[in-house]
């Protein structure tokens, strides 16, 4: 198993925990997604036509995007079922609705972190205000999950989304984008952090 | 703040050549002035918001450039001619803080088991030793010799602890280089050094490169290893307070063994820099 990996990109980020939460031995192959934009260049677009990073190679096949590989991953490689509760349809019907909401993560909050981080040219006010209502709503409802004793997104274990949504959540303040307003978003990272194997990327204040 | 003459008379890094590949007016931001690249059939030239152009050069994998006409000389470093040495250019990583905050941090060795733990340290190592430091008189700059420190994977060829041995070279107030024990080959340096850019008085651009006998790993794999660190960096330098260095002898009184950074503030004072520096009644 082989991933396709930049070590500042909270989407490869996710994989790389999954695949620490699972024990799974795998091989990374670095990508100089910058400054060399090696993910736009003529042969990694043969990998992913998309040009984007992650991407994941295993049994030969190739699969891009992260939530995508978390899910193939879960289901394959998780006896215990619990990261993709494929057992229990209304718990999977949680995680796949905040895998979406997850991937919107990545065009606010990742975006204003990739402007003032890595320089990129967009409109980071746009970005910040995106992510602001979006962490708006992931912290009323992690409110919620406690209020009825649940301590994760969809329940009461830790699934794959939490591990989709943790990234670029953790990593709003290189992007510019304040916590402080989400209490809830505090302690599920709190919480997030404690998990077994879990590893720390540079950028995550633990300490706030 | 005005620009004081020694920050003004200084060459400064505004990107890898590759960044300015067919620029046609590529804006760039420089001591709070607004500059633009154009690359002409693969001449760079830099221009400032009146349309005047500066004087430029191309050295250690980037371009430089500088608001003077007459500039102090960029400084040397022979180490980029030496044979099979691999010279990795890590980019420009945005930072809200005065580069100066982030010379500071560098030279700083007690931030190495906190900010970058069980890799430059370890928690259970965190006192720093003594060392020496000195100002190179004829060249106007400050080296700290003879630092160590037990580092858990001093490279990315590292490949186990060692007690790695570190100089320290400050030859212009926004550039640091350290130099230290090459994990695979005897009586030789590798080099790790930031080039940076001032955009505001508390905002820069940190060009960072490392240049090492490493038969081991890919560029690609150099890179990883040192952005990974310097964006731990990043965090530490963004939560200080206030953003601009603090020059005021009543401020931030050091208490660690950060004999180079007492040294470098005394130097950058009796340049009588100003431009990135915070006063005492800033403060509130
Ligand atoms: N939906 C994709 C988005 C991946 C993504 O945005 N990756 C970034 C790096 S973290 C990337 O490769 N961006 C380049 C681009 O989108 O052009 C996923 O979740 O994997
Ligand atoms: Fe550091």
């Amino acid at each position: 198993m082989k991933l396709y990996d930049y070590v500042l990109s909270g989407n490869c980020y996710k994989i790389r925990l999954l695949l620490d939460f699972l024990e799974l031995s795998h091989e990374k192959r670095a990508v100089d997604f910058f400054p060399g934009r090696e993910h736009k260049s003529d042969e990694f677009l043969q990998i992913n036509p998309l040009g984007q990073i992650p991407v994941l190679e295993d049994d030969g096949a190739y699969i891009r995007d992260a939530q995508a590989i978390l899910v193939y991953l879960a289901s394959r490689y998780d006896p215990t079922a619990t990261w993709w509760p494929v057992n229990d349809p209304s718990e999977l019907g949680r995680v796949a609705q905040w895998l979406a909401f997850a991937d919107s993560i990545t065009s606010t909050a990742s975006a204003a972190r990739l402007h003032d981080v890595l320089g990129y040219d967009l409109d980071v006010a746009q970005a910040r205000a995106g992510a602001h209502r979006l962490f708006r709503i992931l912290d009323d409802h992690l409110a919620n999950q406690e209020l009825q004793g649940f301590n994760w997104i969809a329940g009461s274990n830790p699934t794959v989304a939490d591990i989709a949504c943790f990234p670029y959540v953790a990593l709003a303040g290189d992007g510019g984008i304040e916590l402080f307003y989400y209490p809830a978003i505090q302690r599920w990272i709190r919480r997030f952090v404690n998990l077994p194997r879990f590893k720390l990327m540079p950028g995550i204040n633990i300490f706030d | 703040m005005t620009l004081d003459t020694f920050t003004r008379s200084q060459w400064y890094a505004i990107g890898r050549l590759p960044d300015f590949d067919g620029a046609e007016a590529k804006p760039v931001r420089l001591l709070s002035q607004d500059l633009t690249v154009s690359d002409k059939a693969g001449v760079l030239s830099v221009n400032d918001a009146d349309g005047r152009s500066l004087l430029t050069q191309i050295r250690y994998g980037h371009l430089w450039t500088t608001l003077s006409d007459t500039p102090r000389p960029l400084y040397d470093m022979p180490e980029f001619d030496e044979p099979d040495r691999r010279l990795v250019t890590a980019g420009g990583v945005g930072v809200r803080c005065s580069g100066l905050r982030c010379v500071e941090n560098f030279l700083d060795m007690a931030h190495f088991p906190f900010v970058h733990t069980d890799i430059l340290g370890v928690e259970e190592h965190p006192s720093v030793e003594s060392y020496d430091v000195s100002m190179d008189a004829e060249k106007d700059e400050i080296w700290a010799t003879k630092c160590k420190f037990f580092q858990p994977m001093a490279s990315a060829a590292a490949s186990g602890g060692q007690i790695t041995e570190y100089k320290y070279r400050v030859p212009h107030p926004y550039s640091t280089i350290l130099y230290k024990t090459c994990p695979i080959r005897d009586n030789v340096w590798d080099l790790v050094g930031l080039f940076i850019q001032p955009v505001e008085e508390d905002e820069c651009i940190v060009h960072s490169f490392i240049l090492v006998f490493d038969d081991e790993n890919t560029d690609t794999g150099l890179l990883h290893f040192q952005q990974n660190i310097f964006l731990q960096d990043r965090m530490i330098l963004e939560n200080q307070v206030p953003r601009k260095l603090p020059l005021d002898p009543r401020w931030e009184l050091p208490t660690r063994a950060d004999a180079s950074s007492i040294a470098y503030r005394r130097w950058l004072k009796a340049n009588e820099l100003q431009w990135g520096v915070a006063l005492f009644n800033e403060a509130a």
